[in-house]
């Protein structure tokens, strides 16, 4: 096989790191369009809220304190003190279940049977207010976020693929931080299959998705479950924040990869898990493999920026339901 | 009848105390009046049917009873004790566990999830226990899978245990209904329209069920039905609703007889 293949390859390995993290911000947004028929515009801010709140949690900032010290004419910045990582994570999980709870409680709960763009402008609005809110709380400069992943090219994987393409290929080069990214992402998918396959609250989940009035009837809380649901994706945009985070730093244009998961939900279908899964690897390999192949040759490249929405038109012309949606079907 | 502590039924069986009693209850959606001033009770053990035409606000007054709708006037009385305003799940809570007349399952989900969900107000394990699969949480999805088996074999479905229930045919669905209602070994059930839709011999297994549910778990059952004559064969007491009205209440032959039913069913010449 000539270099130019397994250079290819690399790219396609690439592809797929990419995506994992796609289908990761994707599969929080199925979870809450299942469970709620809410399309969660807030979801990519949760992720940058999740990153700037570890961040800050991490080197002990002072929540608030640009508020603070105006109001009181203080000078407060910083604890003095720097959490461990996994204390910190756990800590920012905890915040994400609090603002679960919250949103149930002063949004969802207002909101219950009115039509599903009424929900989606107040998503809307939840993204900007957290947005302004995160800004408040954690200041607006950009931030490092290193939680202890390892970064840059494994070289391991390199040395050990060099003998495939001979003397002109020098290994995969495959940036650590994506497989662990990779990992995670993966293992946090399985162990929520898991929790809602095989736990009392993984079916009352998986029930509510499907028809809310049974639901109600067979002693499903719907508030309950919704502080569930949001919590997960909470804890989901935590993990996507982190990856994301560690790899260019926590800034405010985070929260722009919730558009990123659109052309995911439209390839894989809004209401699937495993869509989102698949629907994300397939844009992140697909974006990947255009740009290699036809953009940067033929096209003159930056073709990565719009090939996801050019998939994604074709798939909804085609298949509006997405891989696998649920089939739209109309009676007459 | 009505007003004795306790009554014999033809076949020997003896009906207890009552279990719920509506009181005086008037919904209305706006200015249109569902249901005017109905009252009746249940009693331990019967099997109390809830009949009348299409549109006769029989579904509507299933409604109150597990606390979908709230009526403006009129209060619901459960195990001798007022029920103020509750959501539906905490009436689930209570012991009230129902079918729907358009079927409502789970579609997604196994014949044997959907009637593990019947088990939730059985189960009371923090979440974060569930989370780990820790001992507490697998011991009760243990014994409450248990009970799920006996539900399934006492149902005759289980062929299809493992089975999507949207693929399921219209009568095994509505089997599946009964028995998520039936894992809650609910205080009351409540069936709506159990044999809309079906032909003559599903109709017979479903009576035939829903006699056995009575008669070997003492289950006290409120059914309705706009079909006269199954209801007839199988209840203790009946109700008759029309235009949101009660018209009619006592024993099937009771009803049989009421000149005003006798109306409402086969029409009336007006002259």
């Amino acid at each position: 096989m000539s270099a130019g293949f397994y250079y290819g390859m690399e790219v396609f390995l690439n592809g797929l790191m990419t995506g994992v993290l796609y289908s990761l911000v994707a599969l929080g947004f199925v979870l809450i369009f299942k469970s709620s028929g809410i399309f969660n515009y807030a979801q990519g801010v949760m992720a940058l809220f999740a990153a700037l709140t570890l961040v800050g949690l991490q080197d002990g900032q002072v929540p608030f304190a640009h508020l603070i010290n105006s109001i009181f004419g203080t000078q407060v910045h910083h604890f003095g003190w720097h959490l461990p990582a996994l204390l910190a994570i756990l800590l920012t999980a905890g915040v994400m279940v609090i603002l679960a709870i919250v949103v149930e409680r002063y949004i969802l709960r207002h909101l219950v049977n009115q039509p599903d763009i009424i929900l989606f402008m107040a998503t809307i609005g939840l993204a900007y207010f957290m947005e302004g809110f995160g800004d408040l709380m954690w200041g607006s400069e950009i931030k490092k976020l290193d939680v202890g992943i390892p970064q840059g090219g494994n070289l391991w994987i390199e040395e050990s693929t060099a003998f495939l393409g001979g003397d002109d290929f020098y290994g995969f080069y495959l940036d650590s931080l994506d497989i662990v990214a990779a990992v995670f992402a993966g293992l946090l998918v399985l162990s929520l299959v898991l929790f809602s396959q095989y736990t009392k609250t993984g079916r009352a989940l998986r029930a509510v998705a499907d028809d809310h009035q049974a639901a109600l009837s067979v002693g499903i809380s719907l508030r309950f479950i919704w502080v569930v649901v949001w919590s997960i994706a909470g804890f989901i945009a935590l993990v996507a924040g982190i990856m994301w985070g560690s790899k260019s730093g926590v800034q405010f244009s985070l929260s722009l990869i919730a558009l990123k998961a659109l052309p995911v939900l439209m390839l894989g279908g809004f209401t699937s898990i495993p869509g989102a899964i698949v629907g994300g690897l397939i844009i992140g390999v697909g974006e990947k493999m255009f740009e290699f192949l036809i953009g940067a040759p033929f096209l003159g490249g930056a073709t990565e920026n719009w090939f996801a929405y050019m998939l994604a038109l074709v798939f909804l012309v085609f298949r509006p339901q997405g891989l696998f949606g649920d089939k739209i079907i109309e009676r007459v | 009848m009505t007003m004795a502590e306790t009554y014999q039924t033809p076949d020997g069986r003896t009906i207890g105390g009552q279990v719920m009693e509506m009181k005086n209850i008037t919904l209305r959606f706006g200015g249109v009046k569902a249901i005017t001033d109905i009252s009746f009770d249940i009693r331990e053990g019967e099997i109390r049917a809830i009949i009348g035409p299409n549109g006769a606000g029989k579904s509507s007054m299933l409604n109150v009873m597990n606390g979908f709708y709230h009526p403006q006037e009129g209060e619901v009385w459960f195990h001798g004790k007022k029920r103020g305003p509750m959501k539906p799940h905490q009436i689930a809570k209570q012991g009230i566990a129902r079918t729907f007349q358009n079927i409502a399952l789970f579609s997604g989900m196994s014949t044997l999830d959907n009637i593990m969900t019947g088990r939730l107000t059985h189960m009371n394990t923090g979440i974060l226990k569930q989370a780990m699969w820790w001992g507490p949480a697998e011991k009760e999805e243990t014994e409450n899978r248990e009970v799920v088996e006996k539900v399934i074999d006492f149902l005759e479905i289980q062929t299809i245990r493992k089975t999507p229930v949207g693929r399921l045919p219209y009568g095994l669905q509505k089997r599946v209904e009964l028995g998520r209602a039936l894992a809650a070994e609910p205080k009351l059930l409540l069936l709506d329209e159990p044999m809309a839709g079906m032909n003559v011999e599903e109709k017979e297994d479903m009576s035939r069920f829903i006699l056995d549910v009575n008669d070997e778990f003492g289950t006290t059952i409120a059914l309705i039905e706009h079909d006269m004559g199954v209801v007839m064969d199988i209840a203790d007491r009946v109700v008759v609703m029309d235009y949101g009205k009660k018209i009619g209440d006592g024993s099937p032959d009771e009803v049989r007889n009421n000149q005003d039913v006798i109306d409402a069913y086969l029409g009336v010449a007006h002259d």
